[in-house]
């Protein structure tokens, strides 16, 4: 256990080193030192500080409570609420209702950063962001002055709601129907795999309104509470888990007509436009927990030793740490390119953002799957880091449209250019 | 009074750092290396920046002498609340030579000109660890001072500053004008928001030389070598408090 112990004295130093607010203890090892992976590389000026304080936050108040919240299956509320202070409640939703304004780029930058601290609680962040967005984009002007507020501040907490038990991949078949009677919609169906499902205060949900496909489908804001609106059990993950995943249950759910996003049978193109950001997003948490990942092995790699000498010195790990920068650099330009294409509007923009989503997500889990290898047996440890990295990310490529769904959409775009 | 507190900023090497030695012994290596604003000016900002929202001061102003890249540090204090900058502008050279004398008379000079209530620094820089800046400051100025500050409080025209000192805790009043330096437990530092961060990008800051604030450059230190500390020694095990006593004597502890 020698290396291990040596880690630990390495962080018991650095913490008597460190009090208040800088007692980093493992966190330290996690602070980016400048090196040709460093994500403020081609940023500008004002990026570099949003990524500061996006880092910052993630050392001191998420990187110490990571394993805890995952082992307890902790719903970080209070902290996502310290975080929503800082602006990063709704970053790229209008000043004008609380949210931050900026743009994709930032988001990613932010996100990135933030991931290195959990990527669970930053990808629910995410998700709550990209909820508020979605509002503030389709809402008419009273539903924007009604949600936006209270979730900038995340006063109130959102979930995304599209998938259902019979309809993953093939999300435009979902049956989840919304039958207007008066100046209500009733719901009936259910939703699976929602992300703060239960804990959740807003609920956007894609529902049925019309015909079959996806021109019949409708998106209409649930709040908690509404009668008929109900919850499956909380489900127990591989990772991920601060936050709670549920089954979302609607019988005869009455949701006033106000609630509806946009108008009848744009519901899935809303849904669609908020998962371009999405991607870009849980690509961005994936980003930086590979980052995170390359850190601690590289600290591991400079500490451990075998066969006399340090496995720094073995040329295999040598290229192995090399391959693993390489492709986080690249993975990293094509999520930034991406961010750019979505803010531009141009016409790669969707394309591009199911490229860095299949290929950020799908690197940077092999990279963080290679770090905890590196670190031999101590990888597979709770004690350590890299496997809730490994853990964290792995469901990334599945979500928010499966890596397989990302390869039909560039195939499609490939084979049906004049 | 003016109602105007100025906070000296310090860039320097982030804490979380392995700081290397250059090869030819002539100090750390700084280049692409990630630097950050000293934590004790961190406390001074926030300590500044509370007061003024306490109403007790009107202005904020930051300042930071240094090449271009002082600048980022400036920014960090207008993102957390300050109102303007000043960047003395020092480089090359000058600025490898930069030292707490030079940077007192720097302060002194322009809290002069800008006629400053209080003069908030942080205690020490974590890169030189010098603790000289803030009492020199206050001497040039003779200005009373109130340095390890972990408590300040304004009563009156008077400045309250509990100390922390080798026995404990002192408690000083002091006129104002006056210089304080922050310690660690003064406050915790705030986090910019993003509103903050992009509010601060409007916000002015004046560029000056040394020379305008009639502040000569020249050293009268010369940095002779940078070392490593000296590699930690595999210790001894003794058997009995004679042997340990004896060895003491032997490697002349004793």
């Amino acid at each position: 256990m020698a290396a291990g112990g040596v880690l630990r004295v390495a962080r018991l130093t650095a913490n008597i080193c460190r009090r208040h607010r800088f007692f980093a203890g493992r966190s330290a090892q996690r602070r980016g030192v400048a090196s040709c992976i460093d994500p403020s590389h081609g940023l500008t000026d004002e990026q570099k500080e949003f990524q500061k304080v996006a880092f910052d936050f993630a050392a001191n108040e998420m990187a110490p409570h990571m394993a805890e919240w995952d082992q307890k299956e902790m719903f970080p509320v209070e902290t996502m609420r310290k975080a929503a202070q800082l602006g990063f409640g709704g970053i790229y939703v209008q000043p004008d209702v609380g949210g931050s304004g900026l743009s994709r780029l930032d988001t990613s930058v932010i996100f990135e950063a933030l991931s290195t601290g959990c990527v669970s609680t930053t990808a629910y962040i995410s998700i709550h962001n990209m909820c508020a967005w979605m509002i503030d984009s389709f809402g008419n002007e009273e539903q924007r002055q009604t949600f936006c507020p209270q979730l900038c501040s995340m006063e109130k907490f959102a979930s995304y709601c599209l998938t259902e038990p019979g309809s993953g991949s093939d999300a435009a078949s979902l049956l989840t129907s919304a039958q207007r009677q008066g100046d209500h919609y009733i719901l009936n169906g259910s939703k699976a795999f929602i992300s703060g499902g239960g804990e959740s205060d807003i609920y956007v949900v894609m529902c049925r309104t019309g015909a079959k496909g996806p021109k019949g489908i409708s998106c209409l804001l649930v709040e908690k509470g509404t009668p008929g609106l109900s919850f499956g059990k909380k489900e127990q993950k591989v990772g991920w888990n601060s936050q709670p995943t549920r089954a979302v249950i609607f019988e005869d759910c009455a949701v006033p007509a106000s609630n509806l996003l946009g108008v009848e049978g744009q519901g899935f193109t809303i849904a669609m436009k908020g998962l371009n950001g999405g991607r870009i997003n849980i690509a961005s948490c994936s980003l930086g927990a590979a980052h995170a990942s390359i850190q601690l092995t590289r600290d591991h790699l400079l500490v451990r030793k075998q066969f006399g000498e340090t496995l720094s010195n073995n040329q295999f790990l040598q290229f192995k740490l090399a391959e693993m920068a390489t492709d986080l650099v690249a993975s990293r330009l094509l999520v930034r390119q991406a961010a750019v294409a979505l803010q531009e509007e141009r016409a790669d923009a969707v394309q591009l953002c199911s490229m860095a989503k299949l290929f950020a997500t799908d690197h940077c889990f092999n990279i963080c799957n290679q770090a905890l290898q590196m670190h031999g047996g101590y990888g597979y440890l709770k004690d350590y880091a890299v496997q809730q990295f490994v853990r964290d990310i792995r469901v990334h490529q599945i979500l928010e449209g499966t890596n397989e769904v990302m390869r039909m959409i560039i195939s499609r775009s490939l084979l049906t250019e004049t | 009074m003016s109602g105007r507190v100025l906070v000296g900023v310090k860039r320097v090497i982030d804490y979380a750092v392995k700081i290397r030695v250059k090869p030819d012994k002539s100090g750390v290596v700084t280049d692409g290396v990630k630097h950050s604003m000293n934590p004790f000016c961190e406390i001074a900002v926030e300590e500044a920046v509370k007061l003024k929202e306490k109403k007790l001061i009107k202005e904020v102003v930051a300042v930071s002498c240094g090449p271009q890249q002082a600048q980022e540090t400036i920014r960090t204090a207008l993102a957390m609340g300050a109102d303007r900058g000043i960047h003395v502008e020092v480089s090359g050279k000058d600025y490898d030579n930069l030292g707490p004398l030079h940077v007192s008379k720097i302060m002194a000079a322009l809290a002069k000109k800008e006629e400053a209530q209080l003069v908030i620094l942080g205690k020490q820089a974590i890169d030189d660890d010098c603790n000289q800046t803030g009492q020199m400051t206050a001497a040039l100025l003779d200005w009373p001072q109130g340095t390890f500050a972990s408590e300040v409080t304004l009563e009156g025209g008077k400045v309250k500053v509990v100390r922390e000192i080798d026995g404990g805790l002192e408690t000083v009043k002091i006129n104002m004008p006056a210089v304080v330096t922050a310690d660690l437990r003064l406050n915790t530092p705030r986090y910019a928001t993003l509103p903050n961060i992009m509010k601060a990008k409007k916000k002015k800051i004046a560029n000056v030389k040394p020379s305008e604030l009639g502040v000569d450059l020249t050293s009268r230190l010369e940095v002779l070598r940078v070392d490593e500390p000296p590699q930690r020694q595999a210790g001894i095990k003794v058997e009995t408090v004679d042997d340990l006593v004896g060895k003491l004597r032997e490697t002349g502890s004793i």
